[in-house]
């Protein structure tokens, strides 16, 4: 056998250099709905995202948006929904609804050559929904039975505490609710919503894939006559109220303990983003992490620990996840402590930087791989109002963060007395 | 259409290079021929066991996440009862890294008391996660051992019970690693904007150097035909009840295999689907009701699965099942409702083409079935099938003596 010295240290690396984002093609429709279409991909398929402003910000009362959005496909002024389903299925297509906190969105992704049967069928869903009663009496009951199933998880009991303690209850961005919300639910508020806000305010369709040539054509004939107004009054979102401190919800009998530790954040808006984001994949944003390697990869405390930065249009959350053996979970919330403290008071070693960035670089090829990931990133900076640019300034913040930076955002941001600590599970 | 060049190396390392110019990504995947099938009935869950250990540092490098991430990549890995799966994704430039560090643990691990120690306690967390501490999350804990009496399917890839894992030696794990960790024991799928003959180079150095210790034969006991119905029923604290029916069915190779797979798809796949038009929507029995097939390499199992709306008893819920079960296994299935099956199954193998990392996968797993080039045929399989087959294969399956039932009741 031939002798193994080469393998005792790697194999030559190329940096990963700046990456030539391909830029979409932007035009608008008759009616003023922009639309951003992005054609590369080797393979005859595409995907059409239409999204409202009509997302939880605008609701009065829990759960109306993400109904209106889930019930678009419960039927139209031409189809029922097991028309919509049949058509959809029969072309091989998916058509999903979807609902942030401010957004609304419905998708097709299709093979291109059904494309012009499967837009009728968008169009409909998207413009002409009815919200007939029963069927939305259906999705709510069923949706009812999933989340009476999600408050036997911990981890979800431990978000909806962390929810409503981030923000208080009946703020906009709180995303906690409870088996009541559902039963004020009916169709005559879905309607409603929709009326008032699917199209008032910003539309926007971002079209990817290897896109034929005819697309810009057909959209305009199914979205280019509809009256839109584009001027809305926006949601002025007030800060959250925090209620800061320890927390504990009880299960009983639970084998594991969700610790949910964290606060309201700054979002992608915020001149610190991308550095606070560089921050927190060394601290809890991937395999190798900190949190990881202490909480995982030492300890064996967990199957699995991170840190986690969630952007809004008006506020943001940071916070630490994990399920944790229940007799070692106050040793595992030590260990985060532990750790938030090292990242304040000692500099990173380049070393450990060095690989984070190496990371990020190649995270973000891959982010930036294929027609519907790139659509994804053009969607990322749409909503936000900011161009492309801000992937070139994430970029050149990667490469030229330094340790005292990402110290200094650890102090500023992680400040353990400006968060708040949730723990589900038994005593 | 996924084109692709194979060769083997000396020691038995089969390798397979997919060229695809559209991306600066390169994926690596190597599949293991070993799975939770493979262990001993005393020793259950070595299997992914194992496959977290491989990540604990191999006999020249200490880490395997540091340098694959410093090299820009990221990895992971699964274990199935069949199969451990690895694979990982990085800039090309870079793909180097990714032989260097891969034929490092199939060369030899580096296993330490430490890391053993530690991926007991995180295995342990993640069976209390995924099927203790989950409502439903132990059914198949249960069920498995129902279906099955002799083939190992009888556990799943966790193991039967957790001190299984807690009580794995460093013996055992080293004697897991020399049966099954081999080259020939392996195939290596490279796709991305690479060319066969500078894989093959890199092939040749970093891989072909392995000694082979010879290939694992495999003589797993063949499950009887199951000649009785049989019932399980659990009372656990849920918020609704639900039920689990089971049918044995045939292996992935076997001809059956595409349209017992769209027989799942007209029962119980999607919005348009029988169950969830009729049983859900219509008749409002069950709040989620799927039907789908294992997919096992070894006989599979046909499953329905469903959560029973509130005010629906276990019997009509059971006999709901009961009446679309037997309708399709007399009445032809329509022009059109086979042909939207058979559309979607088109579609979803396009949406598998994707990227670079989807099609390794796939060219992997064809290929420890016998033909990387299945892949390209799949499709044609498919639109093959005929209603006439659906009826038969649906009749020669859905016998009440050939079915597994779990009640999973709630306590009140």
């Amino acid at each position: 056998m031939a002798t193994n010295d080469f393998r005792t240290s790697a194999p030559p690396r190329g940096e990963i250099d700046g990456i030539n984002l391909p830029k979409p093609e932007i035009f608008t429709l008759d009616n003023g709905i922009e639309v951003y279409l992005l054609s590369i991909g080797t393979e005859d398929m595409m995907k059409v995202d239409i999204a409202f402003e009509a997302g939880k910000v605008f609701e009065k009362q829990p759960l109306v948006s993400l109904f209106t959005s889930k019930c678009l496909i419960e039927g139209t002024k031409k189809f029922k929904a097991a028309e919509i389903a049949e058509r959809v299925d029969f072309y091989g297509a998916h058509l999903n609804t979807f609902n942030t906190a401010d957004n609304a969105q419905v998708s097709l992704y299709c093979l291109n050559k059904h494309l012009g049967s499967l837009l009728p069928v968008m169009q409909e869903v998207a413009l002409q929904p009815v919200f007939p009663e029963e069927e939305v009496n259906t999705i709510v009951a069923k949706t009812r039975e999933e989340f009476l199933i999600k408050l036997e998880k911990v981890d979800f009991l431990a978000n909806q505490a962390f929810q409503t303690l981030a923000y208080g209850k009946d703020h906009p961005y709180c995303a906690s609710v409870v088996a009541e919300d559902y039963d004020n639910l009916n169709s005559g508020l879905l309607k409603g919503f929709f009326g008032q806000h699917y199209f008032q305010g910003k539309i926007r369709i971002v079209v990817s894939g290897r896109v034929p040539e005819n697309t810009d054509k057909l959209l305009n004939q199914y979205f280019g006559a509809h009256q839109v107004y584009p001027q809305k009054n926006q949601v002025v979102v007030p800060p959250g109220q925090a209620t800061l401190g320890e927390h504990f919800i009880l299960k009983e009998n639970a084998l594991q303990s969700a610790m949910q530790i964290g606060k309201p954040f700054i979002n992608k808006l915020h001149p610190d983003y991308h550095k606070a984001k560089i921050m927190n994949t060394l601290f809890g944003g991937y395999f190798g992490s900190r949190l990881m390697t202490n909480i995982r990869e030492d300890k064996g405390y967990t199957y699995g620990i991170r840190s986690v930065m969630l952007t809004m249009m008006q506020s943001g959350l940071f916070y630490i996840t994990a399920q944790v053996g229940s007799e070692v979970t106050q040793k595992a919330v030590d260990e985060v402590f532990y750790e938030i403290k090292r990242l304040q008071t000692e500099p990173v070693e380049q070393e450990e930087l060095d690989l984070v960035k190496n990371y990020l670089m190649g995270g973000f090829l891959r982010s930036a791989d294929g027609p519907f990931a790139l659509a994804e990133l053009v969607k990322g900076v749409a909503e936000y109002n900011l161009g492309m640019d801000f992937y070139n300034s994430y970029i050149k913040t990667i490469k030229t963060i330094t340790p005292e930076e990402i110290q200094h955002m650890a102090v500023k941001y992680l400040q353990p007395d400006s968060l708040i600590k949730v723990v589900a599970g038994k005593k | 259409m996924i084109n692709f060049e194979k060769f083997t190396l000396r020691n038995g390392l089969r390798m397979i290079v997919h060229h695809d110019n559209s991306t600066p990504i390169a994926a690596m995947n190597i599949i293991y021929d070993v799975g939770a099938r493979d262990e001993d009935p005393e020793k259950t869950g070595f299997a992914h066991l194992f496959e977290h250990l491989m990540f604990g540092g191999s006999i020249n490098i200490p880490k395997y996440d540091e340098p694959l991430e410093k090299a820009g990549g990221e990895n992971n890995a699964f274990t199935s009862n069949d199969v451990t799966n690895y694979y990982l994704t990085l800039p090309k430039q870079n793909l180097e890294t990714g032989f260097w560090l891969e034929s490092d643990r199939m060369l030899q691990l580096a296993f330490s008391e430490k890391s053993l120690e530690v991926q007991r306690n995180v295995v342990t967390e993640e069976f209390r996660q995924s099927y203790l501490n989950q409502p439903y999350g132990d059914v198949w804990l249960m069920l498995r051992p129902l279906a099955y009496k002799v083939h190992p399917y009888q556990w799943p890839t966790i193991g039967k019970e957790i001190s299984h894992i807690q009580n794995a030696s460093m013996e055992d794990v080293r004697a897991f690693y020399k049966k099954f960790y081999n080259p020939e024991n392996a195939i290596v799928v490279v796709a991305g904007d690479v060319h066969s003959d500078e894989i093959l180079k890199l092939a040749e150095k970093w891989f072909a150097p392995i000694d082979n210790t010879g290939k694992n034969e495999r003589n797993l006991p063949v499950e009887p035909a199951q000649t009785e119905q049989r019932t399980l029923e659990a009372v656990r604290n849920v918020p609704a009840s639900a039920i689990y029916k089971v049918w044995h069915t045939c292996s992935r190779n076997h001809p059956d295999y595409h349209a017992t797979d769209l027989l799942s798809d007209i029962l119980g796949n999607g919005n348009s689907s029988r169950f969830y038009d009729q049983l859900i929507k219509n008749k409002k029995l069950f709040t989620s009701l799927d039907a789908y097939i294992m997919g096992s390499f070894d006989n599979g199992l046909f499953v329905v699965s469903g959560k029973i709306a509130n005010g629906t008893s276990m019997k009509d819920a059971e006999t709901a099942i009961e009446t679309e079960i037997s309708r399709i296994a007399i009445d032809l299935v329509a022009e059109r409702e086979l042909e939207k099956v058979k559309n979607k199954v088109e579609s979803n193998l396009v949406f598998a083409r994707m990227n670079v990392l989807d099609k390794a996968m796939s060219l992997a797993f064809a290929g420890l079935l016998g033909d990387p080039s299945d892949v390209n045929f799949e499709g044609d399989k498919y639109r093959a099938v005929s209603s006439q087959k659906l009826r038969e294969t649906a009749q020669k399956m859905f016998q009440p003596t050939n079915c597994s039932t779990l009640y999973y009741l709630k306590k009140n």
